[in-house]
C-alpha cells in the first residue's frame, strides 16, 4: 500500500475543462472518498491516477515518487468500473484470476488458485466460482468485480461508484462489507460516489469536487458541520439544509420575508445581508418555541419525520424523531438551535464568526 | 461464449413453446407465410438446380428440348473441366473399347464420350489460383482491417473521420472503370499476372469493408474491458488479444465471409489483369464456351464445384454469424 499524492492536476477534453488544479492527498492506509455530482470531474479523477488518462498539467505521486509516465499496469492499481466490469466470455474463476494471470506477476497455478479461492471465501462468493458471468445478479456481479480488486495486493484501490448501480438494501449491506474489508486489509482506496450517505458512513476523509475543482476536503464532520460553500452544504445531509436569505440589523437576524427574527448579539463580522443556513434537525417544534409557522406537508420516513412548515413566505424543514401526529394546516411554534447555525457570504462562502 | 449460447438456447425453447397456443388465425397465416417462403425459395433455388443437373447431365441430354428433368447422371462434365483430352480416331476408339475393363473409371468416362485423357486441364491450376488469392486477401485485408478498425475505434486518430470515408471511397468506383489504370501500372510494375498482385489488388478493396464492419462491431465492445485489463497488468495489445478479439470474433467471421465471398468471385480484375499463371476460375469457366462446342455440362460443372468452398466456410461460420445478432455486452 502507498501514500498517493495529485498535484495540480488539470485536464481538458477538447474546449472542456474537467479537472482545474486538482491537488489533494491520500495518506497509506485510508478511505479517501471523491464526493460530487454527475459530472464534477470524480471519474476523470480516477482515470488519471490510474494512467488511463493523460493530464494536461500537474503531476500524480505514489510515495512520493512521480508515475506520471508509467503505463497503467505498471502503477500496480486496482480499478472497481461502475459497470462492465467483467468479461462476458470467462467464468466467474476466471474473471478472479485473471489479474493475477499477468505477465508481469508471474505466479504459480497453485499460488492464484489459492488466491482466487481465498477472496471468493472473503467475498462469499466461492458457491459462485464456476459459473459464468451472465448467470449472475447485479449484487453476485459487483462482488466479483469488486474480488478481481482484492484478489491482488495493490498500492491503491480505486473505486468508481462500485454500489450505485445496486438496490438499496444491497448497498447498505456492501457499504458496511467494504469499509470492513478496507479496514482489516489497511488498504489505500479511493472511492469515488455522488451519494453523501456512502461518503459519510464510509469515509474517513472526504474531498467534495464541483464543476472539476476540490471544493473542500475535510472529515465526515468538517464537511457536515462545517461546510466551505453552500454547495457543500446543500450536498450533504438528507433531507436538504434550509438556506434562505438574511440580513443582520444590530444584533438581530432577520430572514427575508418570513416570520423569522433571531437575536443573536456578538455576531458584528457578519455583513448586513448573508444567507443563512439551519440543518432540518436543528429546527425543533416546540410549544413555546420563539417562532410560529404552520404545517404544509408531512413526509414520515418511520425512524423520523420531515415537516415543512411554513414560516411567513419561507419553508423550513424540520427533522423529527419518530411519526408525528402533526396534520397538515396545523399551527406550530419551532425554535432554531443558535449554536448550530450556518452562514455564507452571498456569493456562497462560508463566514467564520 | 458459452454465457451467451446458453442464453440463445433459452430463447429459443421460449419461442418455440408457445406455437402450440397460438390461435387458429394466426396458425393460418403462419401456414401461408410458410408456404409462399418456400414457393419463393423454390423459384429462387431453379438457376442452382438447373445448374446442379446440368453439371452432371452428358453432352446430348445438355442440350435436349425440351429439357430433360430425368435423365441418367454421368460425370462427364466434370471430367471434360478437370481433364485435357484428345478426340479418338476410329481404330483406336476400338482398340480403347476391347481393354475397357483394364481402364480406369474415369478413362471410361472419357471413351464414352468419344475422347482420351491425356492430362490435367488447366481448370485444375486455376482452381489453385483463386484459393491461393482469395484466401491471401481475406486473411490480410481481415488482419489489416482488424488493427486499423481497432485503431479507429480507441484511439485518437487525426482526421479519422476523412481516413474513413477515404478508405470507403476505394470502394465506391465500379471494377470496370479502374481497371485499364491498374492494367497499366501492373505492367510498369511487373505484377501484371502475378498471385501477389491480385492479392494486394483484392486486399484493398476488401479492406474498405472489413474496416467499416469491423469497427462496428469493435465500437460494441465496452472500452472498460480493456481498460480493465491494461489497469490489472496487461499491455494494450495483451489486452485486445485476450479482451477484445474473442469478444468480437462474430464480426470477423462475418468479415470474412464477405471479403472471401468478394474475392472468390471477381470477375473483371480477373480478366483484365491475368492471362494463364494467375488466372482464376471466374473468367476461365466461360471461355469453355469457344474450345469445339459448347460444352454445357463443363460449365455448369465449374460453376457449381465452384459454389461450393464459398458454401462451406459460410457454414463453418455461421455460428458466430448467427450470434451477430444476439451479441450484446452484460451490464451489471
Amino acid at each position: 500500500m502507498a501514500d498517493v499524492a495529485l498535484k495540480n492536476i488539470t485536464k481538458r477534453f477538447k474546449t472542456v475543462t474537467a479537472l482545474k488544479n486538482v491537488s489533494f492527498d491520500i495518506k497509506d492506509g485510508e478511505f479517501f472518498v471523491l464526493l460530487g455530482p454527475t459530472g464534477a470531474g470524480k471519474t476523470t479523477t480516477l482515470r488519471v491516477i490510474a494512467g488511463l488518462e493523460k493530464p494536461d498539467g500537474g503531476s500524480v505521486l505514489f510515495d512520493g515518487q512521480p508515475v506520471d509516465h508509467l503505463t497503467p499496469s505498471d502503477r500496480d492499481v486496482a480499478f472497481v468500473f461502475e459497470q462492465y466490469s467483467l468479461y462476458p466470455s470467462m467464468s466467474v474463476y476466471d474473471n478472479l484470476a485473471f489479474p493475477l494471470r499477468s505477465p508481469l506477476r508471474n505466479l504459480s497455478k497453485d499460488e492464484i488458485d489459492r488466491r482466487v479461492r481465498e477472496t471468493a471465501r472473503k467475498l462469499r462468493i466461492e458457491h459462485l466460482i464456476e459459473r459464468t458471468t451472465a448467470h449472475l445478479s447485479g449484487g453476485e456481479m459487483q462482488r466479483v468485480s469488486l474480488g478481481r480488486a482484492l484478489v491482488r495486493e495493490p498500492r491503491l484501490f480505486l473505486m468508481d461508484e462500485p454500489l450505485s448501480n445496486l438496490d438499496a438494501k444491497l448497498r447498505e449491506a456492501l457499504r458496511v462489507e467494504l469499509k470492513h474489508l478496507q479496514k482489516a486489509q489497511g488498504s489505500t482506496t479511493l472511492f469515488v460516489t455522488h451519494d453523501q450517505i456512502e461518503a459519510l458512513t464510509m469515509g474517513d476523509r472526504i474531498a467534495v469536487l464541483n464543476k472539476g475543482s476540490i471544493v473542500q476536503i475535510g472529515t465526515p464532520e468538517d464537511i457536515y458541520d462545517r461546510p466551505a460553500t453552500t454547495f457543500v452544504a446543500q450536498l450533504v445531509g438528507t433531507p436538504r439544509i434550509n438556506l434562505h436569505e438574511a440580513t443582520r440589523e444590530d444584533d438581530t437576524l432577520h430572514v427575508v420575508d418570513s416570520t423569522i427574527h433571531l437575536p443573536m448579539p456578538g455576531k458584528e463580522a457578519l455583513p448586513s445581508s448573508f444567507l443563512l443556513g439551519v440543518r432540518p434537525e436543528d429546527v425543533q417544534i416546540h410549544s413555546e418555541g420563539d417562532f410560529p409557522g404552520e404545517i404544509v406537508l408531512t413526509e414520515p420516513l418511520g425512524v423520523e419525520t420531515i415537516l415543512h412548515i411554513k414560516a411567513g413566505e419561507k419553508t423550513m424543514l424540520s427533522l423529527v424523531p419518530g411519526m408525528t401526529t402533526l396534520r397538515i394546516g396545523d399551527q406550530v411554534r419551532f425554535n432554531i438551535i443558535r449554536q448550530r447555525l450556518h452562514y455564507f457570504r452571498l456569493d456562497g462562502t462560508r463566514i467564520s464568526v | 461464449m458459452t454465457a451467451l449460447e446458453g442464453t440463445s438456447r433459452q430463447r429459443s425453447i421460449t419461442y418455440a413453446a408457445p406455437v402450440h397456443k397460438v390461435s387458429r388465425r394466426a396458425r393460418v397465416i403462419l401456414a401461408i407465410r410458410a408456404f409462399l417462403t418456400v414457393i419463393v425459395a423454390l423459384i429462387m433455388l431453379i438457376p442452382v438446380f438447373w445448374m446442379a443437373t446440368t453439371a452432371f447431365k452428358s453432352r446430348a441430354d445438355a442440350v435436349a428440348v425440351p429439357p430433360k428433368v430425368f435423365f441418367k447422371p454421368t460425370l462427364e462434365g466434370f471430367v471434360n473441366l478437370l481433364a485435357e483430352r484428345s478426340v479418338l480416331a476410329q481404330a483406336r476408339r476400338q482398340e480403347m473399347q476391347a481393354r475397357r475393363d483394364e481402364l480406369s473409371w474415369i478413362q471410361r468416362i472419357a471413351l464414352d464420350a468419344g475422347t482420351e485423357i491425356i492430362g490435367v486441364s488447366q481448370y485444375v491450376g486455376r482452381l489453385r489460383n483463386s484459393v491461393i488469392i482469395a484466401g491471401g486477401s481475406t486473411v490480410l485485408a481481415v488482419l489489416l482491417g482488424l488493427l486499423s478498425a481497432y485503431a479507429f475505434s480507441r484511439f485518437n486518430v487525426p482526421g479519422s473521420g476523412d481516413l474513413l470515408f477515404f478508405i470507403l471511397s476505394q470502394r465506391m468506383l465500379p471494377a470496370v472503370v479502374v481497371t485499364i489504370p491498374i492494367f497499366l501500372m501492373y505492367r510498369r510494375l511487373g505484377l501484371h499476372d502475378t498471385h501477389i498482385g491480385m492479392i494486394l489488388l483484392y486486399t484493398v478493396f476488401n479492406l474498405s469493408l472489413s474496416v467499416w464492419l469491423l469497427k462496428g462491431f469493435i465500437d460494441e465492445i465496452p472500452r472498460q474491458y480493456e481498460e480493465a485489463a491494461l489497469v490489472d497488468g496487461y499491455t494494450r495489445l495483451q489486452a485486445f488479444r485476450k479482451v477484445v478479439l474473442p469478444n468480437a470474433l462474430t464480426g470477423i467471421a462475418a468479415t470474412t465471409v464477405f471479403c472471401l465471398i468478394f474475392a472468390w468471385n471477381e470477375y473483371a480484375f480477373a480478366l483484365m489483369l491475368t492471362s494463364d499463371r494467375a488466372r482464376t476460375p471466374p473468367p476461365s469457366i466461360p471461355a469453355k464456351l469457344g474450345r469445339g462446342g459448347i460444352e454445357w455440362a463443363a460449365i455448369a460443372a465449374g460453376s457449381l464445384g465452384f459454389l461450393i468452398p464459398v458454401v462451406i466456410v459460410t457454414f463453418a461460420l455461421r455460428r458466430y454469424l448467427l450470434r451477430g445478432v444476439t451479441f450484446g455486452a452484460i451490464r451489471q
